[in-house]
Order: structure tokens, then sequence, then C-alpha cells
């Protein structure tokens, strides 16, 4: 590590004196100084990459108890309790600490290597927001020691990913688990806003020469799109949290009923966050998609502004169709058809993106190296995932399946589905950049099948007990319901996954030490970032790049037939 | 890659200053609370079960405002200054911007000891308290912020430390000073026009 620290021109003297410290102690200590107090975008990113990767494996441990619990009818593996304060950890964990964090980890490390720049607009912010992200996540985790210590499950939030008030209120929540998850999540929520404002800020003011807007690679456009619905969609769930603490330390009554406070009024204030939440976390997905489909099937991606397009009016329209998780409140007619069809309109940019990541794969050399097989079982998930979700859009529809398992089976096919399985084919395409070792294609391989065929047993299945009235948030029900069979099945697939996903973190820390050398183009690429070496030095690029397309490295490698 | 024989001439682009960009997109994350904030106001308007009410408690703040919307006109002019380098008139000005901040921040204390040692009403009274001092107070946080970031620059200014090139950052303080004074007349509007 110490060999990419770049120690200040004034303090070469002290840098010298600390290499020639022997001692084995001595080095940890330096190393993790270097990794706490760094500023460095690459390392920033690889912080966040393994502080998501160590929560979902927290995540995935509550998942699968929850699983073993509805197993089977009224079984007894954890108590109601108990149940509640794991469902919550898992939906909380898995958003605000994985799903959001890992993305930034990647865009932190790629988006600086992909404009051909030296580092991100605001070192310090950076380091600042994750910082912030750990230590919303230590806080969250805490609440499990926090209180009665870790009996059970200590005094871990029991609300659920979404606290509806008046549950929440102190009346009704006591203790501190509800505190301990929103100051967790304000915690972390000032984290993403402070990244969001670096990535948008470091994509308008930071290119390289030649680098316009629309020769951005769409993993940076998409990356500014999801940074654009963090600024409008987390400050109004910080907002929130904030009139839910008002409530519970000052006495307010922001949500409380009993003093003519509005339970509704959460609802509206945490959809608003809830439904854009979503695109934030599918934006770098298509990101990611949108690089690896082109470079896999050997053609320039089809239709990049048409894309551009597509992203912008997707979270444009995100924005006003946060009142679909509510149709069973009662609103207006005209409501319930304002948020049906505005959450179908969503249907039609998200066609074209489809539509175009199809023409980039028509007619093209198509390679199944294993980023590639993730982002097939991509486009085929997102699809179903889009298509429950336009069932779902249907506001009578709705009614029926309201709070079953068919929303959870819709919105764990587009989070596992689509967005998990573009962050496994981001680790597989530039794990190589990462470490400048390639990642097993065997256990790669493996690892694909055993989770592709683990995810469908789980959530193809699981949409059937929705569909049979099995709601979510229950911990046991009664035999003669007969979802017994059909959770047992799902529970299996979870374990299926489960073993994936070991086999996943063997492989990044196996092929750490054993993988083929990558050399800087494992995959004869076209973007910024393989130019450099693999992993990149610290000052990214041995002269600044300048660009004459938006594929800078097939110009260079095909100076006859430029982009 | 400049061997490249390609005719294709390299595009100028005119990349804008980041302190600004990230100022504005900070400051879309701050109206987006404040709006949260402000819809939760509008919306429990005349909801409290029990007194008192905004028209029995509430006064104009004419003054106050008058004294926080000059600051935006002062800190225009200590912009002037600076960018022509005349730092007796910077100084002057800026200072003048939070004298005219900190009245603000007076009139507003005073307001509040009225309400709480008067008229009883503190957060916790009703929905009209909850709503109205955190909508309040989550300004006055914003400005005492400005305050304390105003002051800093005051004194760098004092020590003559400000260089040519921090005139850019100054700007962008004073971008986020012109927002909390936006920010002001939209509360005013809400808590005291419309809600009274």
């Amino acid at each position: 590590m110490s060999e990419s620290s770049m120690p200040l021109p004034g303090r070469l003297p002290e840098a010298a004196a600390q290499g020639t410290r022997a001692d084995a102690l001595g080095n940890i200590v330096e190393i993790l100084h270097d990794w706490v107090t760094t500023v460095d975008h690459k390392k920033i990113g690889i912080l966040y990459i393994l502080y998501s990767l160590t929560m979902l494996v927290a995540g995935g441990i509550e998942i699968l108890l929850i699983r073993l619990q509805l197993a089977g009818p009224r079984l007894n593996v954890l108590s109601g309790e108990v149940f509640n304060r794991l469902f919550t950890m898992h939906g909380t964990t898995m958003i605000f600490f994985v799903a959001m964090p890992i993305f930034v980890g990647f865009a932190n490390y790629l988006v600086p290597l992909m404009l051909g720049v030296r580092d991100i607009a605001f070192p310090r912010l950076n380091a600042f927001s994750f910082w912030m992200t750990a230590f919303g996540g230590l806080l969250l985790y805490y609440s499990f020691l926090g209180g009665t210590g870790l009996q059970g499950a200590g005094t871990a939030p029991d609300v659920g990913w979404f606290a509806y008030a008046p549950l929440t209120e102190r009346a009704f929540s006591r203790g501190h688990s509800t505190d301990f998850w929103a100051l967790a999540l304000i915690l972390s929520g000032f984290g993403s806003i402070g990244g969001a404002i670096n990535f948008i800020t470091t994509a308008f003011c930071l290119r390289c020469k030649g680098m316009t807007l629309f020769r951005m690679p769409l993993f940076v456009w998409l990356m500014v799109v999801s940074s654009v619905l963090v600024i409008l969609a987390v400050s109004p769930l910080t907002a929130a949290q904030a009139m839910l603490l008002i409530d519970r330390y000052l006495g307010g009554h922001f949500f409380d009923t009993q003093a003519g406070g509005s339970a509704t009024m959460w609802m509206h204030f945490f959809w608003i966050f809830g439904h854009p939440e979503v695109y934030v976390l599918i934006m770098p997905a298509f990101g990611i998609a949108s690089e690896v489909i082109p470079v896999f099937s050997r053609k320039a991606i089809f239709g990049y502004p048409a894309m551009v397009a597509a992203s912008v009016s997707i979270a444009f329209v995100s924005l006003s169709v946060w009142a679909h998780h509510m149709f069973t409140i009662g609103m207006s007619a005209a409501g319930n058809a304002f948020f049906a069809l505005s959450t179908m309109i969503v249907g039609i940019p998200t066609g074209i993106k489809i539509f175009n990541w199809l023409a980039t794969l028509w007619g093209g050399k198509i390679r199944f190296e294993v980023p590639m097989l993730f982002s097939l079982a991509f486009l085929f998930q997102f699809l179903i995932a889009g298509l429950t979700g336009i069932m779902l859009s249907v506001a009578p529809f709705n009614w029926q399946l309201h709070n079953s398992y068919f929303v959870v089976a819709h919105f764990h096919y587009v989070i596992v589905g689509a967005i998990l399985m573009m962050v496994f084919a981001g680790f597989y395409y530039w794990y190589p950049k990462v470490t400048g070792r390639m990642l097993d294609d065997r256990l790669g391989k493996l690892h694909f099948w055993l989770f592709v065929i683990g995810f469908h047993v789980t959530f193809d299945v699981m949409h059937i007990p929705g569909i049979l009235g099995m709601p979510r948030q229950i911990y046991t029900y009664e035999v003669d319901r007969g979802w017994g069979t059909l959770n047992f099945i799902v529970t299996i697939g979870a374990f299926i996954q489960a073993i994936a996903i070991i086999i996943f973190v063997l492989n990044l820390v196996v092929s750490l030490f054993k993988g083929k050398i990558a050399g800087p183009d494992p995959w004869d690429a076209w973007t910024l970032e393989w130019t450099t070496a693999s992993p990149p030095h610290a000052y990214n690029f041995d002269a600044e790049p300048v660009v004459y397309s938006a594929r800078p490295l097939w110009d260079l490698k095909h100076p006859d037939d430029p982009d | 890659m400049s061997t490249l024989p390609i005719s294709v001439p390299v595009t100028e682009t005119h990349l804008p200053y980041k302190g600004r960009v990230a100022m504005f997109t900070l400051i879309a994350a701050e109206s987006a609370i404040f709006t949260i904030f402000v819809v939760a106001y509008i919306y429990y308007i005349g909801q409290s079960l029990s007194g008192p009410t905004p028209r029995e408690v509430l006064d104009l703040p004419i003054f106050n405002t008058i004294f926080l919307l000059s600051s935006s006109l002062t800190i225009m002019l200590a912009e002037r200054a600076l960018v022509r380098r005349a730092m007796g008139n910077f100084n002057l000005f800026w200072g003048l911007t939070i004298l005219l901040g900190a009245i603000f921040l007076v009139g507003t204390a005073r307001e509040w000891y009225k309400l709480i040692t008067v008229d009883h009403l503190t957060i916790s009274t009703n929905l009209f308290g909850t709503t109205y001092y955190s909508l309040v107070g989550l300004h006055a946080l914003h400005v005492i912020v400005g305050l304390i970031l105003l002051t800093a620059v005051l004194i760098f200014s004092l020590m003559k430390a400000l260089r040519p090139e921090d005139t850019k950052r100054i700007e962008v303080l004073a971008l986020y000073w012109h927002f909390v004074d936006c920010v002001w007349v939209v509360v005013f509007t809400v808590v005291y026009v419309i809600g009274r």
C-alpha cells in the first residue's frame, strides 16, 4: 500500500523514515492509518465496496434466519419480536448500507478514471461522505447491543424499513430502537448527499480534454442521473427523519395522530424518498449494463443519446409516482388514476433502454464471459420485474395484492434480479482493473449459475403465496393456508443463493493472490479506465488523456477506422 | 493519443467552476428539505386540537424581514468591492451583512422568548408549535451556519489573508447567503401571511 500513497513534497523525509520501519506491527499501523486518512478516490471506492460487502453478509444472515422461520407453518426458530427486528434490519441494511454504498464505491473508483482526471471534485468531502455512511451503519448495528445487549436481537429497530407512523411514535415504540434507525439514516443520508454532490460536480466540472458531455461513458451519465435523484429524494427522507426525532425527543406532533398529526403524512414523505430510491439504485446498474453489453457484443452502444434521454426522463417521471405504494389508504379516484398512469409511463423510457441493449446485442459477436452472463440474466429478469411493476401499478389489482408476498417478490426481482446481478457483473468486469488480477472464470460461472438458479427458485415461486394472500412481515402462518410447500421451496432457493455468494466471496479472496495477471486491458474494452495500469497508479494517468470520441481506446486500437 | 491521424479538432469546452456547481447542488438538496417542512406546515395549518393559534400569538416580523433581505444587498456590494479589490469597502459591507444577519437572529430569539414565556407556546404544545418552531428553527439554523462562515471570511479578510483567487470561493458563500434569504421569503409568506 505504501507504494501507492504519494507523500507530499514537504514531508518526504518523514515518509522515507516511515518506509524504513521494519516491524510488522508498525507496518499494519501504517497501512491502517493510510486507509483511514485516505482521500484518494480509488481507496475510498474500495472502502465503500468492502464495507457494502460486509453489510451484504450481515443482511444476508438476517434473511436466512427469516427464511428458516418461514420455511414451514408454525415454526419456532425466531420469536415474533426478533422476526420483526430482523426484517427491519434486513431491509434497511440492504437498501442503505449495501445497494447504495456499493454503487457509490464503483462510481468513486471509476468516474474519475472514465473521465480521465486525477481525482474526484472534492476528495475530502468524499472521505467525509464515506465515514458518515460507515458510521451510520455502525450506529444501526450497535442497536443489537444497545440497551438489552445480545439477548434476542437486542434493541434493533422493529418497525419495518418504511417505519410507518404512528407505530414509530414514542407512545408505541419505547426504548431507543427507532432512534437508532432514524439517526443511522440521517447520518448515511448526509453521506449519500455528499457523494451525490461530488459526482455531479465531477462530471460537470472535471473532464479531460475533448471529453464533451456526450462523450462521457454511459456509466458516468447514469451516476449523474442517480446523484440528482439522491439530491431530490434523500433530502426529503432526512427532513422526515428530523421530524420523527422532533416527535420522539421534543414531544412534537408531526405524526402524532392523538394531537391532530397525520400518519399518512409520513407515508407520503417516506415514499417521496422511497420510490425515487429504486431509481437511485437501478441507474448505476443500467450504467454497468451499458458498459458491459457493448464490450462483450463487440459493438458500440446502440442509441447513446436515446439512452441518456431515457435515463433523464425515467428520473423525472420517478419523482411523481410515489403514491403507488399507498393505493390502499383511500385516495381520490383522480389520485389513483394519476399515480397509476404516471407509474405506467415509466415503462416507456425503460422500454427504450431495453430495446437499445437488445439492438446492441443484435448482430454482435457476443462473448459469453461472466460479466456478460450476468448482464444477459439482468436483461431478462429486469423485464419481468418491470412487467410485475406495471401489474402492480393498476390500482384495483394493487388493492388485492398490497403488502403481499407478490409485492415482495416484485421488488426483490428488481433489487436482486436486476441490481445485484449488475453489481456482480461490475465485480467481474472491473476486478482486474482494481486488483490487477482476473477473477477465476470457473468459480465465476459456478457462482453465476448457482445464483441465477437460486434466484429463480426463490423469487419466481414467491409470487404465488402472494397471490394466495400471504401478507409480508408476518412471522408465521397456519398449516391450513397451504403456503407451507411454497415457502419451503423459497427457503431452499435462498440458501442456494447464499452458497453462490460464498463462492463469490471465496473467488474475490482467492483471485487476489492466485488470479491470472490481467494487464491494463483484459477485455479489449474502449473506455479510458482501461488505458492506465491495473491497478492504476495513485495519480491515475501518466499524462492527461485527450479524447476524440466516446470510445477513445477504439480510436487508439483502430486508427484506420475511428469511432 | 495525440498521434492519432484524426482530423477531428479537440473540442475546447469551458468547464464551470466546481464550487458553484456544488453549491447549486447543495441548494437543490436544501430546497428539498425545506419543501418537506413547508408542506408539513401548510398541511397542518388549522389542524391543531388546542391553542394558542397563530392569529393569537404571531406578529408580522416586518423589521426582521427588512434586515435579513437587505443583507442580500450588502453582500452583493461586498462582492463587487472584492472584485475591484477595494478591501476597505469589502470589509465594511461584509461586516454590515454579518450585523444584519445577527440582528435578524436576535429578532427571532426575542420572538421565541415572547412565545415561550408570555404565550406558553412550545414545540410540544400543539401542531402549530411543532411545525412553527421546526420550520423557523431550521431556517434560523441556516442563518447561524451562514453567520459562522461569513465571520470566518471577515477574520481572514481583516488578517489580509484573502488572495485574489479566493474571490470565486467567496462568491460561492454569497450564493448560499442569498439562498438563506430566499428561504426566508418563503417562510415569511407561509408562516406569517398564509398561516395567520
